[in-house]
């Protein structure tokens, strides 16, 4: 076993971030990237769309005052498209996010979130925009993602979410940090290697 | 039982079933550089883990190498650090490291093909989305993430979910002056930057058989723009012949059991797929994006689309691109301006994309208000250019001609973007800030498209440029 913890259910603020296709770039900009750690890439996080943002005088659902505690993050569609930094959903997890909810992922930025105890869950338009408007009417709403149960909630809004059932099973196991899982049994793995042509010769 | 080359490689590569229903999957071929791995390494090295196949594990430096002056230490002392502790990682793990020094450093996935370690039938992995370029192949090569990095490392294994298969036919003949880069720019617009979630892209049909492998390169690297993880082409005799004498091929009697192995693992007739899409090559026309993400794209002779008249979610991104570009509906694509031409990159940063845009460039000069440079994808690159004197067409049309590296792509070296430049870019993603300024301009095109932009000091059609139809 990995040893990684459960992850069943996160509840908290919810930060609302409308739009399909944020990619990586936007999530947390390359030059963040220049570091041999990932310490202090929460401060970054969206750093140049909130700068934009506050030059435009609408401050980004980021800079909120309700953000600073937000433990959810509700997002459109293709979310984390682009490079596959794992800097992005590290960011958003050092900002203090434990959970996305979106109408669907890019695939590698859901398998490196999965890989970092972050569950991302899906859920159709209608329903993202019935939570989202729970959270605009009062920002202190509490969302509760069940991972285990596949739901979200939002003070009264209560829909159906959907995890792919390997990402969820990782989670709800605490087998999400793979590294102890691919090492067992690890004669299997070596008879594999001895079968492959270009590795045994040809 | 017929099969895909997918499936005929998925299999050949499981371990088992996870607790988790995942497939452990070993991966044949491990390629790592300098942006993706420290954490990774500082992980290992925290839980006492050593590197499972230093013999498969490559590394190189291109993320982080400035183009213009590559001694070290570098100017810039977090790319020093990088740099250095790559080296530490590897001479500590026993990693062959293509470095500056080495003569084969370079773009990692320009790289791995060139030195014939990208084969096909393996499983590849790599720290970078990127890495669908070695699909080329007929590899099933995957972009991961650090975590994974470290599950590579640790274990030379990923826990993988299936995916399902498109085959993408493009049938014909591709026109004079239409492109790989056409291609798949012309395939993601019409399948959608999150179309091809949950497949691989298998490209064939007549216009992908006649492509050389650069140019397959090229289709295969933005397989992920499309949002498919990875994209492949069924191995076939341009395969064979481009590996043949490669440093990390096989050899001798070696390499012809190796070329049967290949051709049998191309996929069977009446393979099962998941989709199947057709398209004519006859209708690519050379093509631009015009908005913030490589799905937003037109024919060089169209003009950009209304908010107005586009349906559903869409309609707020497109007014959104295009509020950021600062264009305007209805505007021919043709005739936009540029500042900056930037030829290079993983995608178009190599041999024949050089030779494209020297044959477009030759006699002319870059237009003056215009900044233009030059990245060779890899250093063998670079001096196979120099050997046919491309370096000297560049130059004196008035292009920068640099060391190799990642460069403009994006924005962790020296090259980048000022303010609102606009850049004309053989690059692979137009996204806001991906090049450098945070509110800086791309528009992608084909190599042969930013010479031309460059002289032209516009968007120009490159049908139209006197030796520019090839
Ligand atoms: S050239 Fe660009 S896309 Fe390719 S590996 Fe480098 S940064 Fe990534």
């Amino acid at each position: 076993m990995s040893g990684a913890s459960r992850i069943t259910r996160v509840a908290g603020r919810a930060i609302v971030l409308p739009g399909d296709d944020i990619d990586t770039d936007r999530i947390i900009p390359a030059r963040f990237l220049k570091a041999v750690t990932f310490d202090g890439l929460g401060a970054h996080v969206f750093e140049d769309d909130r700068q934009q943002a506050a030059d435009a005088g609408t401050p980004h659902p980021f800079d909120m005052p309700e953000a600073r505690r937000a433990r959810v993050l509700v997002a459109g569609a293709n979310f984390g498209c682009g490079s596959s930094r794992e800097h992005a959903p590290r960011a958003i997890a050092l900002h203090g996010i434990q959970a996305i909810v979106g109408v669907s992922f890019a695939e590698i930025f859901f398998s490196n979130a999965v890989a970092i105890g972050l569950p991302c869950v899906t859920v159709n338009r209608d329903d993202l925009a019935r939570l989202s408007e729970a959270v605009a009417a009062d920002p202190a709403t509490e969302v509760v993602v069940d991972v285990d149960a596949q739901s979200v909630t939002a003070g009264p809004v209560h829909v159906a979410a959907r995890m792919p059932p390997m990402g969820r099973e990782a989670l709800i196991t605490g087998q999400w940090d793979a590294t102890g899982l691919l090492l067992e049994q690890y004669d299997d793995v070596a008879r594999v290697r001895a079968r492959l042509p270009y590795l045994k010769g040809f | 039982m017929a099969q895909t080359l997918f499936g005929k490689v998925w299999d050949l590569h499981a371990v088992r079933r996870l607790p988790t229903g995942q497939t452990q999957l070993f991966v044949g071929l491990h390629l790592v550089h300098e942006v993706t791995s420290p954490q990774a390494f500082a992980e290992l090295d925290a839980r006492g883990w050593t590197v499972r196949a230093p013999d498969r594990t490559f590394a190189t430096v291109d993320h982080i190498v400035p183009t213009l002056a590559q001694v070290r230490p570098f100017a810039d002392a977090m790319a020093e650090t990088m740099t250095t502790s790559l080296e530490a990682n590897c001479r500590r793990h026993g990693i062959p490291l293509f470095d500056l020094t080495s003569g084969a450093q370079g773009i990692v996935h320009v790289i791995g093909p060139e030195l014939g370690l990208t084969q096909p039938g393996m499983t590849i992995a790599c720290g970078d989305s990127h890495t669908s370029t070695h699909g080329a192949f007929g590899a099933l090569a995957f972009g991961i993430g650090t975590s994974q990095v470290r599950d590579v490392l640790a274990s030379q294994c990923l826990a993988m979910a299936p995916l399902k298969v498109r085959r993408i036919e493009v049938d014909g003949a591709l026109a004079p002056g239409v492109y790989a880069k056409d291609v798949i720019l012309t395939i993601i617009g019409r399948l959608g930057v999150k179309g091809g979630a949950g497949f691989a892209y298998e490209y064939a049909g007549e216009a992908i058989d006649a492509l050389s492998m650069d140019e397959r390169m090229t289709i295969c690297n933005m397989s992920i723009e499309g949002g498919a993880r990875i994209g492949y082409v069924n191995p076939d005799e341009t395969t064979i012949a481009y590996l043949r004498g490669r440093r990390f091929a096989p050899a001798g009697d070696d390499f012809e059991r190796a070329a049967t192995w290949w051709r049998g693992l191309a996929s069977d007739p009446g393979a099962p797929y998941d989709d199947l899409v057709r398209m004519d090559a006859a209708d690519i026309a050379p093509t631009v994006t015009w908005g913030i993400n490589p799905g937003q794209s037109v024919g060089v002779d169209g003009t950009l689309p209304d908010p107005a008249a586009v349906e559903g979610p869409d309609r707020e991104a497109t007014a959104e691109a295009l509020a950021y570009m600062d264009f305007r509906p209805g505007q021919r694509m043709a005739g936009t301006k540029i500042d900056v031409a930037f030829i290079g990159s993983c995608t178009n940063g190599r041999l024949s994309d050089l030779r494209e845009a020297a044959r477009v460039v030759r006699g002319h000069r870059v237009a003056t208000h215009v900044r233009a440079l030059v990245v060779p994808g890899s250093q063998a690159v670079r001096a196979a250019a120099e050997q046919e004197g491309l370096d000297a067409i560049f130059r004196e049309a008035g292009f920068d001609w640099r060391g190799a590296g990642c460069s403009m792509c994006l924005a962790m070296n020296p090259d980048r973007l000022e303010g609102r430049e606009m850049a004309a870019s053989s690059s692979n993603r137009n996204f806001k800030g991906r090049q450098g300024s945070p509110t800086g301009r791309t528009l992608l095109m084909s190599p042969a498209m930013v010479a031309a932009a460059a002289v032209a000091g516009e968007v120009t059609d490159v049908r139209a440029w006197p030796g520019g139809r090839s």
